[in-house]
C-alpha cells in the first residue's frame, strides 16, 4: 500500500529532514503559523491534500478486506472488528488467510503479529517527529501505520508532520472502516466470492505491499528462501506454521551474508555510516519503511547504482 | 469462538506493537541488528504469505486461476499502477479466467 503514498515529484532524500520548528511557533502555538513561516514549510492545503490522497485510495482497499474476510468465513461482526482493533491492512489479510487455511488461533495471530511489528519501528521514528505528549501517545498509537508513517516523513515541520499524521489516520480509520464493513456485506450478497475472482485479492495486496521492499540483493534472497519454506512446508506442517518457518529466512540470510567476505565488508560499512552514506535518489517515493528499517540496508548495497529502478 | 481469540491476541499484538515503538527510548531498537532483521521478517512473511496464498487450498499446493490473476497484478505493478489497479486486475483476471473454464 505504502509505495505509492508519496508523490513521486517530491525530492526525498533519507533521513527525512528532522522538522524545524519556528522560532516562537511551539508545539501548542502551531494555530499562529496559520500562514507558513519560515523557509521549507508548507502550505497546509498541500499537506491536506497529499494526506487525502493516500488516505482515501489506500482506505477504499477496505473492501476487498471486506470482501476477503467474509469470503473466508469469517462474520460480519468478525470483520468488522478486526478492522476497528488490529487497523493494519497486511495483519488483517495475514491472519484471515491463515484463518481459511485452517490455522489455529494462536499460530494465525503470531503470523499477523509479527507482520505488525514493523509498526514499532514506524513509532520510533514518529515519536521523534510528533513530539506528542505521552498522555495523547496511546491515543495517536493506533494510527502508526505504512501510510500515516510515509505522510508524515515527508513533511519538512513539525506542524505539517502532526497534521499530515492526523489527517492521513483519520482518512484512512474511517474509510477503512466504513469499506471493510461494505465489502463484508457485499460479500454476502454476491454468494461465491470465488467464482468473481475475489480470493486473488489478498496475494495481490500482499505482492503490492512486497514489491517496493525488495530493492536489494538481501531483500530478493529473503523473499526467494521464504517462498521456497513457505510452499515446501504447507503440505508438511499445520496451517498457519510453514510461514512462521518461511519468517526464518530473514535471520538465515543475514547470517548467510555475514559469513560472505562481501557480505561482512558491507556490515562494516553499515555500522560505520549507516545514514551519510544513503544514495540520495534511492528513497525517492518509498514507503516508509525504507526509511525506517532498511536505511542500513541500502548502504550494504551501496555499490548499487543509486535509484536504479527508476 | 476460536477466531475471536485469534482476532483478540492479533489486536492486543498490534496495537501494543504501535505503542511500543512511541514509548520505547530509541536506543533499545536502534541496534543495527535488530532494525536488519525487522526490516527483513515483513519482507520473508509476505513473499510466503503472497505464494501460499496464490497456490494453496486447504493445505495443499494447487494452480488455478488466481495464479494468473497474481501475475497480472505482479505486471500492474511493474507498470507502476495505482494499489487500486493492482488488486482489481488481479481479481478481473482470476475472475476472467475461471469464466473461460480455466
Amino acid at each position: 500500500m505504502a509505495e505509492q503514498t508519496i508523490p513521486a515529484d517530491r525530492p526525498e532524500s533519507s533521513p527525512p529532514p528532522d522538522p524545524t520548528p519556528v522560532p516562537g511557533t511551539g508545539p501548542d502555538h502551531s494555530r499562529a503559523a496559520a500562514a507558513p513561516a519560515g523557509p521549507g514549510a508548507k502550505p497546509d492545503a498541500a499537506v491536506v491534500r497529499d494526506a487525502l490522497g493516500v488516505g482515501i485510495a489506500v482506505g477504499l482497499s477496505g473492501f476487498a478486506f471486506g470482501v476477503t474476510a467474509a469470503g473466508s468465513g469469517l462474520s460480519l461482526l468478525q470483520t468488522c472488528a478486526l478492522s476497528l482493533l488490529v487497523f493494519t491492512g497486511a495483519s488483517q489479510f495475514a491472519l484471515v488467510g491463515a484463518l481459511a487455511a485452517g490455522g489455529n488461533p494462536f499460530t494465525a495471530a503470531a503470523g499477523a503479529f509479527f507482520l505488525g511489528i514493523r509498526n514499532a519501528f514506524y513509532g520510533l521514528r514518529l515519536s521523534q517527529l510528533l513530539a506528542l505528549p505521552r498522555a495523547v501517545r496511546p491515543f495517536a498509537a493506533h494510527w502508526v501505520i505504512d501510510e500515516t508513517t510515509a505522510v508524515a516523513l515527508a513533511q519538512p515541520t513539525r506542524r505539517s508532520v502532526r497534521l499530515g499524521f492526523t489527517v492521513t489516520g483519520l482518512t484512512l480509520y474511517v474509510l477503512w472502516n466504513l469499506t471493510t464493513f461494505l465489502g463484508a456485506i457485499g460479500a454476502e450478497a454476491i454468494g461465491d466470492t470465488n467464482a468473481w475472482g475475489l480470493d486473488a485479492a489478498g496475494p495481490a495486496v500482499f505482492l503490492a505491499l512486497l514489491a517496493p521492499m525488495l530493492r536489494t540483493a538481501t531483500e530478493r534472497a529473503a523473499a526467494g528462501l521464504a517462498v521456497l519454506l513457505g510452499l515446501g512446508f504447507l503440505p508438511l506442517l499445520p496451517a498457519g506454521v510453514p510461514v512462521l518457518v518461511a519468517a526464518l529466512a530473514a535471520p538465515a540470510v543475514l547470517w548467510l551474508k555475514g559469513r560472505t567476505p562481501g557480505g561482512r565488508a558491507a556490515d562494516v560499512m553499515e555500522g560505520v555510516d549507516a545514514r551519510t552514506a544513503i544514495p540520495g535518489g534511492e528513497s525517492g517515493g518509498e514507503s516508509g519503511d525504507a526509511r525506517n528499517g532498511r536505511g542500513e540496508e541500502s548502504t550494504g548495497d551501496g555499490r548499487r547504482p543509486a535509484g536504479e529502478e527508476r | 469462538m476460536s477466531v475471536w481469540i485469534a482476532i483478540a491476541v492479533t489486536a492486543i499484538g498490534c496495537y501494543a506493537a504501535k505503542l511500543a515503538g512511541l514509548l520505547v527510548p530509541a536506543e533499545a531498537l536502534e541496534r543495527p541488528l535488530v532494525r536488519r532483521l525487522a526490516a527483513l521478517v515483513p519482507v520473508a512473511l509476505l513473499a510466503a504469505l503472497t505464494a501460499q496464498q496464490t497456490f494453496s487450498t486447504a493445505g495443499s499446493l494447487v494452480v488455478d486461476a488466481r495464479a494468473a490473476g497474481v501475475a497480472a497484478a505482479a505486471v500492474a505493478l511493474l507498470l507502476r499502477a495505482p494499489f487500486l489497479v493492482v488488486v482489481a486486475a488481479a481479481v478481473l483476471v482470476t475472475a476472467g479466467v475461471r469464466a473461460i473454464g480455466g
